[in-house]
């Protein structure tokens, strides 16, 4: 449902109600199921690192996407080849629909040295630049910028067609470093898809302390946006929104922001439960989990049957285990063996005791 | 012919501009006719049309922006309008550029440009010297020419360095400093070097205090001392080796700079001599630096806060008579 549209300086920003399909069959996005494959990917393993993380297995956080994976599925399905992904917090599914293979994940998470991040990062920040998958730091907002270089630097070398996305919650959404990076990529008129999820809280902040404007999407005018919002429990909405800002994108168009509203259905971390997320709000229509929505969508309306759902499951969890045997069986790091270097250039390594 | 600090500047941003493609230059005012707030960049946007572009003022997002362009095969430098400014992006440059390579293997060359030190009347936040607090993170080279030569060549090999660099350009030093031309070879980065032999006192230093304390040196000259003065060229990695082999000459450290007196690099150089060669040592070795204040505006104040040839010749007395 595309909600708004503000082109360079001209247009509006306007809310319409979402469409209701009142034909007995409902229009279903062509790669939805694929979708879906990506969601129960993503809760299924995260219900396994968490596990892990209460068995004292992963040490550090273990941060969930619980409730946000149809938007983030939908993010990493419409990049190709040669497109950039700026993953943030709570984007399992978006990340294995863009390709991170699943071992890179368990790997991190247990500190696997032969994981992309050989034990010197962990959990969520771990990315293959060089396959255009950006490694996020921890402040909020930084990695936005850090797009708009990438995507500068292709322009700049001659590529054509490329896009790139990036994901925020609507709380780091209000970091300087945000503003400024939304602003420097409209400036230089990148391909780009920003993707902020309001998941209403803030770790323990609720939107109320956050932001006082009253829909997030409406700052597309002010920097020069498109802007579009999704309820992000709808994942037919979330592939469309999301296909159309893409393509908005790669076709030209100004930056595209995406708002999709849901709820977050774990803590902010395993550590956290949440216990400040006030009952009432869990009964709004923005607080559907998401995957127990699409898989009723899908039994509804036999995309599947009940079966084909229970050995896709079956099928997910065992790849999960597999990958979570194999990382576990691999080294951790060593102290001893760690050649503790912060350069790459190592003439230019400073040591005090040389 | 005749080249100032700036020029060389200029001159090394021409290069490699014209030398490799991978190069361009990111920030606030430095393009169009203008050339920037220094001129560092003066007539570089007309000659290289795309590849010197203005920013908004946005120092977080420029450095940000760098970042990924060095992630995707560019070469990018960064200008800070003025040093201070680049608190802005201490995140970026530090948390982002400098743990990148540790983190993912992937290193990130970007090099940023910091108009740094004091002038008459810049104040509190025009005049910062910030290669200490760079310094004190991992993950990145802070360079800190005091040479017309220097400037030019540490430029051109900040730019070929895999790794993020910062590069500390003295205000000051801009349009005092002129050489006759500029040199076809540079001196190995990381590598100190002793501008002025001596046997009685070494003052280790770098950027624009170089030239202070080689005013002292001559000073002290006509009381019958020679003083031993040594060029850090880059404080990070700093040059130990170097240092210690001075100290070792002379038996004697003073150690200058204009930076802010807790922590640094006059500190980090008293803590490496006093660990790695004590025993070199015939007096206790002392350091000066700017005082532990914010930065004055008035011409008065501002020359009393900063190292200058009175504060440090008396200090190198002190040294000498004990
Ligand atoms: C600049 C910065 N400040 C603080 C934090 C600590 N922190 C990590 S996640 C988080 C909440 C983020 O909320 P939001 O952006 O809405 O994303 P969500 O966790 O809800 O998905 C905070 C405060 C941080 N990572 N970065």
């Amino acid at each position: 449902m595309l909600q708004a549209a503000a082109g360079k300086g001209k247009s509006t920003t306007k809310k319409t109600a979402p469409a209701r399909s009142t034909s007995s069959k409902p229009k279903v996005h062509d790669r939805y199921l694929e979708a879906f494959r990506w969601m129960l990917l993503s809760r299924i393993l995260e219900e396994k690192l968490a596990s892990l993380y209460r068995g004292g297995m992963i040490v550090g956080g273990v941060y969930l996407g619980k409730g946000q994976e149809a938007v983030s599925a939908a993010c990493g399905m419409f990049l190709q080849k040669g497109d950039v992904f700026g993953p943030l917090i709570r984007d399992q599914a978006g990340r294995s629909a863009f390709g991170e293979p699943l071992i890179d994940v368990v790997r991190t998470y247990l500190g696997s040295v032969k994981g992309p991040m050989r034990g010197r990062d962990g959990n969520i920040h771990r990315g293959r630049p060089q396959e255009n998958q950006l490694a996020m730091i921890s402040h909020l907002g930084a990695m936005i910028p850090v797009m708009v270089g990438k995507l500068m630097a292709k322009r700049m070398k001659g590529e054509k067609g490329f896009v790139g996305l990036t994901t925020l919650g609507e709380g780091g959404m209000q970091t300087g470093a945000s503003h400024e990076g939304l602003n420097i990529a409209a400036v230089e008129q990148v391909p780009l898809v920003v993707v902020v999820t309001n998941n209403h809280w803030a770790y323990s902040t609720p939107n109320e302390r956050e932001f006082a404007c009253a829909n997030l999407v409406d700052r597309a005018i002010g920097y020069g946006y498109e802007g579009h919002t999704i309820d992000g429990t709808d994942l037919n909405a979330c592939l469309e929104v999301v296909e159309t800002a893409v393509k908005r994108a790669r076709a030209g168009r100004p930056p595209q922001l995406v708002v999709a509203e849901v709820l977050r259905l774990a803590g902010h971390g395993e550590h956290d439960d949440a216990s400040y997320v006030p009952p009432e709000m869990k009964s709004q229509p923005f607080a559907q989990d998401p995957v127990a929505r699409t898989e009723k969508f899908i039994l509804e309306n036999g995309l599947l049957d009940a079966n084909a759902l229970q050995q896709m499951r079956a099928e997910i969890s065992r790849q999960v285990d597999e990958a979570v045997s194999m990382a576990q069986q691999e080294d951790a790091p060593h102290a001893r063996e760690e050649d503790w270097r912060g350069l790459s250039t190592s003439p230019l390594i400073d040591n005090p005791s040389a | 012919m005749s080249v100032t600090y700036l020029e060389a500047i200029r001159e090394a941003q021409t290069q490699l501009l014209r030398d490799d493609e991978r190069v361009f230059i990111y920030g606030q005012d430095i393009a169009g006719k203008f050339g920037g707030a220094f001129k560092a960049t003066k007539g570089l946007a007309e000659k290289f049309p795309g590849r010197v572009l203005n920013t908004p003022i946005s120092e977080d997002a420029m450095v940000g922006t760098a970042i990924g362009a060095a992630l995707e095969g560019m070469r990018p430098i960064v200008e800070m309008q003025f040093a201070d400014f680049s608190s802005i992006a201490l995140n970026q440059i530090l948390n982002n550029a400098g743990t990148h390579f540790f983190r993912t293997n992937v290193p990130v060359p970007i090099t940023v440009r910091l108009p740094s030190g004091g002038t008459k009347g810049s104040g509190p936040f025009h005049s910062q010297s910030m290669e200490g607090l760079y310094s004190h993170y991992p993950g990145v080279v802070v360079m800190t020419p005091a040479t017309v030569e220097d400037a030019y060549t540490m430029l051109i090999d900040a730019v070929a360095i895999d790794d993020p660099v910062i590069y500390c350009e003295h205000k000051y030093l801009y349009y005092h400093l002129k050489a006759d031309a500029l040199p076809k070879e540079s001196f190995p980065v990381g590598k100190a070097r002793i501008v002025r032999p001596g046997r009685d006192l070494t003052i280790v230093t770098y950027s624009a205090m170089v030239h202070e304390a080689l005013a002292v040196a001559n000073e002290l000259r006509n009381d019958g001392f020679e003083i031993e003065v040594v060029d850090l060229r880059t404080v990070k990695p700093l040059d130990t080796a170097t240092v210690l082999a001075s100290v070792a000459r002379t038996g004697r450290l003073l150690a200058v700079g204009e930076a802010f007196p807790w922590g640094g690099v006059t500190a980090e150089v008293i803590a490496r001599v006093a660990t790695e060669g004590f025993h070199l040592l015939d007096a206790a070795p002392a350091r000066i630096n700017a005082k532990d204040t914010p930065i004055p505006y008035h011409p008065n104040l501002w020359s009393e806060h900063r190292p200058n040839r009175k504060s440090i010749a008396v200090k190198a007395r002190q040294i000498l008579a004990e």
